[in-house]
């Protein structure tokens, strides 16, 4: 029973009738964080507060309501293919090299994409549309090496497999 | 209270993927702790390499206030403390994406928990987590974003780094306060159960167990609860428990082998980027990263360039040995000086690398021109009293055409006024006829097409 009063009691912290031990520091630590927030908070917004305040906001709304669920969505439509025909233990040599490609493009957007190549290259004197193509490359690669590991495996497994299966 | 049908994502049933759950959390939640720490860490020492307190032109958040409680002057020893803070702060920041996607979706269900606000405690927290949210992805995008050169944040990226690093550090503080606890003891108790050969039924069993579609991952949270640990887990976990699947689909990876996917994102950043920090085939391998690949050219000048003379508006006319005349101010009045004047003064070397906030950075060059210091004595400041300086480009746009560096920096004798590298007379783009090169300081502050240098008290 007294197992069963803590759990209840800790798993909901903020349920129970009565305040949860250290509610009040918790009260306390955040007007102490929001605070520095507000210190630091108004001199970030002392430009185009709006487009900051957008941005901030807008940053955790897109990657929460847009890039998660895009990104879940096209795991799940791998996995349901691979899953209709049998080949569930295949999933991770498809989003392997395929989040890592994209985790590449998500990062280097700018660069790949070409959109500031012309800047770039009046920056650094360096070329600015290579980029694509290393990163085609790059993801060329990535789904070789994840291709050449499924073949290692399955090539293993035949062997291993007992002659009467055949 | 309204039940969801499992379609929504309000229902816990909506939910189903096996490997999330209090250990997958933990751990990528702690090596966040301790990545985040040294990316706060090491942009602040970038803020005091500026030497923001020296003059306002190297200050673009002068009014920050206390914020600046910490600044101190910036060394010239090592003379790649630079190179190396700001290679670790844009290296690191990269390197750390995956993790930070990785925990950010660990949690997501957390989102839609309901009833949303449950307590005025619960309210600031969800208000916190906002910002803890929103300043991490904001200052990971204005970063990123600013390496390459896409400047599409609403203003000047440094006080939207530097405030937003500061919005975000205060709800991140609060967060490990609230959250470290747990997550250490949520590792260290599986840790243990390892250690002791598995007594105990912990998620890491599990797992295993899970990936082999023997037992619904993540179920034993709330069917175990046998041994002496899971009421002190409980008690410790502050709804990391919440986390597991009521229904978990049939996993197709460990979360063994999620984090070792996690890592291998963060490995492949990693391996793509390092490279613009060193020179030559290393930094072919920086594929992705803007200063990686090969080298901008051959010989002598041939190491990377931040600002091209022609992308500054610097044209040969304004350059030539004719024309170019350098102005020097200090105590004594006004000297003029050519390039053929500047060679017949006292010559020396210095070894040092050019280091760019931007983190990319190059090996020591070979620089040759005349001391900082033997400069300001010709201005009429005496050898032991060397002052600050404040250097001018022939450049007419861009945040550091004017610079100024601190008098230990004047002081230090392998701070020049070069004229050559290499062994060759510097090319246009990197800052001929005369540029300044400071060890350990920021790349901006190692001002090009050097104009007029006044010396004297800045601050």
């Amino acid at each position: 029973m007294r197992r069963r009063a803590v759990r209840r009691h800790t798993s909901r912290p903020w349920t129970a009738g009565r305040p949860a031990p250290g509610g009040a520091l918790r009260i306390l630590l955040f007007a102490c964080s929001f605070a520095l927030t507000g210190y630091a908070g108004v001199r970030l917004l002392a430009g185009d507060w709006f487009g900051v305040a957008l941005w901030f906001v807008g940053a955790a709304v897109v990657h929460d309501f847009v890039l998660l669920p895009l990104y879940a969505l096209a795991d799940r439509a791998v996995t349901g293919v691979l899953d209709a025909g049998g080949r569930r233990k295949w999933t991770m040599y498809v989003r392997v090299p395929a989040a890592l490609s994209g985790l590449l493009l998500l990062v280097w957007f700018p660069l790949i994409s070409g959109r500031v190549a012309e800047r770039y290259e009046s920056a650094t004197g360096m070329p600015g549309d290579v980029f694509l193509g290393r990163w085609l490359l790059l993801t060329a690669g990535l789904f070789a090496g994840s291709a050449l590991l499924l073949a290692l495996r399955l090539r293993r497994v035949a062997k291993a497999r007992p002659p009467a299966v055949h | 209270m309204v039940r969801f049908p499992a379609s929504s994502p309000f229902s816990p049933a909506f939910w189903r993927s096996p490997l999330r759950g209090p250990w997958f959390t933990s751990v990528l939640g702690l090596v966040l702790l301790a990545g985040i720490t040294t990316l706060f860490v090491t942009g602040l020492l970038s803020y005091a390499a500026y030497n923001p307190d020296v003059s306002p032109v190297n200050d673009k958040t002068p009014d920050k206030g206390v914020l600046g409680f910490y600044l101190f002057p910036w060394p010239t020893d090592p003379p790649w403390l630079y190179r190396l803070t700001q290679g670790v702060h844009v290296t690191l920041g990269i390197t750390l994406i995956p993790v930070l996607l990785a925990k950010l979706w660990s949690v997501v269900p957390k989102l839609f928990v309901l009833p949303p606000v449950r307590s005025v405690a619960h309210a600031l927290e969800r208000i916190s987590l906002l910002l803890l949210v929103g300043g991490a992805l904001f200052e990971f995008t204005t970063g990123v974003l600013n390496v390459q050169l896409d400047y599409l944040f609403p203003g000047s990226f440094y006080p939207l780094h530097f405030y937003g690093a500061w919005v975000f550090f205060a709800a991140f503080l609060t967060h490990a306060a609230l959250r470290v606890p747990a997550a250490v003891r949520v590792v260290r108790e599986r840790r243990a159960a390892e250690g002791s050969g598995g007594s105990r039924r912990t998620e890491g069993r599990d797992d295993r167990a899970a990936a082999d579609g023997r037992v619904p991952a993540g179920r034993q949270g709330s069917v175990d609860g046998d041994g002496p640990g899971d009421q002190q887990d409980l008690a410790g976990s502050d709804g990391l428990e919440e986390l597991v699947a009521p229904d978990p689909a049939e996993p197709t990876v460990s979360r063994r082998g999620a984090l070792a996917f996690v890592g291998g994102g963060s490995l492949l950043l990693f391996a793509t980027t390092a490279g613009q920090s060193f020179d030559g085939p290393v930094r072919g391998t920086a594929l992705l990263a803007p200063h990686g690949g090969p080298e901008p050219g051959d010989g002598p000048g041939g190491f990377q360039i931040n600002k091209t003379a022609a992308s500054r508006g610097i044209s040969a006319a304004e350059t030539s040995e004719e024309v170019w005349r350098l102005v020097v101010r200090g105590r004594a009045g006004t000297v003029r000086l050519s390039r053929a004047d500047l060679l017949r003064l006292p010559q020396h070397d210095a070894d040092l690398p050019i280091a760019c906030v931007e983190g990319w950075s190059t090996s020591d060059q070979w620089w040759r021109g005349v001391r900082l210091r033997d400069l300001a004595t010709l201005a009429g400041h005496e050898q032991g009293e060397v002052p600050d300086v404040m250097v001018e480009s022939l450049q007419r746009h861009g945040a550091f055409r004017r610079a100024a560096l601190r008098a230990n920096q004047v002081r230090d004798p392998r701070s020049l006024l070069a004229l050559d590298v290499n062994g060759e007379p510097l090319l246009p783009d990197h800052g001929w006829p005369a540029r300044i090169i400071v060890p350990a300081a920021p790349g901006v502050l190692n001002t090009k097409w050097v104009a007029r240098m006044t010396f004297g008290d800045l601050a």
